[in-house]
């Protein structure tokens, strides 16, 4: 959940400490607790995000980055509300496979990445199904309960108007369900960026995850902190793009 | 009744996996079946190598575990008794909270090198945020009479602290260290798939990459296990500590 602060004097505030902050990083940089090499400062940092920038490398892999994430959570975001909404509306569904899912959701997702890189080899494609493994698991979870607690009004309101099953599902189960699977979506989103560095890292064929590992093994720490500053925009970004939509979507609920 | 049919489909897609395998007489280096799988955790766990790794896991994971969450405790007891200082860093708080703590390790490697001091430090950056925020929480819903009480008994600071917010915030603490486990055990084993050769995560890796399929899926179904039994003993501790907690338990997974 971003929470932004709501006047114009906190504001001041929160950026004042933002920098108050910034300069810490830098006096804690030169200090030299941790050997500037290791640690650098935020100048060296933004030096390294404008020099990746104009050479184009740093976008590129921001880029690469950004589509394996878009293509993994998509992948996740299809499969977890088709699945989660036939377990919801179907008693068979929930009482034959759903305890199945509910055994395999605790498995750490990266764990599964050995399994990953044996079946579909060091790619990209490895990359997307792991995102779509890890990614899945909260928006079936919540797409179930959304499916599951309709309004007992609503269903009743179905049984009058004897809609088809395909009707049920979209012109009330889902909009109902709606605020359930947003929020699925959101906690599948932070999972996607996670898996995706992680993946990254493994693989190494491009991305902020293998730039900053390549980073690490020429000790360019200025690079690697360049990375981490971009993979925590695109955190933010994408998280706080997702309110708005969330907040659109829902703006007939009343909050 | 009920778990007849929760076990059905994976009993049939166990056997035919089994089927499959024994009657076609399938060779492969990227599965097993079901029958060696066991087998292979059977040896594992006998030869102590599986121990091993687990126990390295553990340890990186539990101290990471215990620095994120004291760490986070003081920090979100500090947010939630003086809002101020929590609305003044919230910017500051928000921008780093969305970094991946994956994305730290390559600093980490820099600073520490490979070993358990990186993995502790990984673990404790990804443990300390969501203990932060639920630890603000859980001071802020301490039932305003108890405050009240400490205010008219004229209780100093430590006094209020140690003997009445903390006591009254404790069962939601205890929810957010549930929530902190589950982290810890998966940035562990991440961090050691990603780049630390050591624990559960590289014995997975190895396996993986040497080609020996019955071994690797055996440690995926230990570290499946393991985080499953952690799970239900904190959700049994959370029973048995804070009876009342029982019904409100899920809302912070």
């Amino acid at each position: 959940m971003t929470r932004i602060p709501s006047s114009g004097l906190w504001i001041l505030v929160n950026i004042a400490v933002l920098l108050a902050a910034i300069g810490g990083w830098a006096l804690f940089s030169r200090s030299g607790i941790v050997p500037p090499a290791f640690f650098p400062g935020p100048g060296k940092t933004w030096d390294a995000i404008i020099k990746g920038i104009e050479n184009g490398s740093l976008v590129a892999e921001t880029g690469e980055t950004l589509l394996k994430m878009a293509y993994g959570w998509v992948l996740a975001s299809l499969v977890g509300v088709a699945l989660g909404a036939v377990i919801g509306i179907s008693p068979w569904a929930r009482a034959y496979v759903a305890p199945m899912l509910e055994a395999i959701r605790p498995l750490p997702a990266s764990a599964v990445a050995p399994v990953a890189i044996v079946l579909l080899g060091l790619t990209d494609t490895m990359i997307v199904a792991l995102i779509a493994f890890g990614a899945v698991w909260p928006m079936l979870l919540t797409t179930v309960h959304g499916f599951a607690n309709v309004h007992v009004r609503l269903g009743e309101v179905n049984r009058a108007l004897g809609l088809s099953r395909l009707d049920y599902v979209r012109k009330i189960a889902l909009p109902s369900a709606m605020p359930d699977i947003l929020a699925g979506m959101r906690l599948g989103l932070t999972i996607a960026l996670i898996l995706t560095v992680v993946g990254e890292m493994i693989t190494v064929q491009g991305g902020l995850g293998s730039r900053i590992l390549l980073a690490s093994r020429r000790f360019g720490a200025a690079d690697i902190f360049a990375g981490v500053v971009l993979l925590g925009l695109i955190g933010f970004l994408t998280n706080a793009l997702l309110g708005l939509i969330e907040r659109r979507v829902l703006r007939w609920k009343k909050r | 009744m009920k778990s007849i049919r929760a076990f059905a489909i994976p009993v049939a897609l166990i056997v035919i996996w089994e089927a499959i395998f024994r009657f076609r007489d399938v060779q492969s280096d990227t599965l097993s079946t079901p029958s060696r799988i066991v087998v292979a955790l059977v040896q594992g766990l006998g030869d102590g190598s599986m121990l091993t790794a687990t126990g390295d896991t553990l340890a990186a994971g539990g101290l990471g575990l215990l620095l994120g969450s004291v760490l986070g405790v003081v920090v979100g007891t500090l947010f939630g008794l003086v809002p101020v200082v929590s609305r003044g860093l919230r910017l500051t708080f928000e921008l780093l909270r969305p970094i991946p703590a994956i994305a730290i390790v390559p600093v980490a490697i820099l600073i520490f090198g490979f070993g358990y001091a990186m993995e502790t430090a990984i673990v404790a950056f990804a443990c300390f945020f969501p203990v932060t925020i639920l630890a603000e929480a859980a001071i802020r819903q301490v039932p305003p009479r108890l405050s009240e009480v400490s205010r008219a008994l004229q209780m100093p600071l430590a006094a209020r602290l140690f003997k009445i917010l903390l006591p009254a915030a404790l069962p939601r603490l205890f929810v957010a260290l549930r929530l902190a486990v589950g982290i810890a055990l998966i940035v562990a084993v991440t961090v050691e798939i990603a780049a630390n050769p050591m624990g559960l995560g590289q014995r997975l890796m190895l396996a993986g990459s040497s080609l020996r399929p019955a071994d690797m899926f055996a440690t995926l179904i230990w570290v499946g296990l393991l985080g499953w039994v952690l799970n239900l003993g904190l959700v049994k501790a959370q029973h048995v500590l804070f009876p009342r907690m029982a019904g409100s338990s899920d809302a912070a997974t």
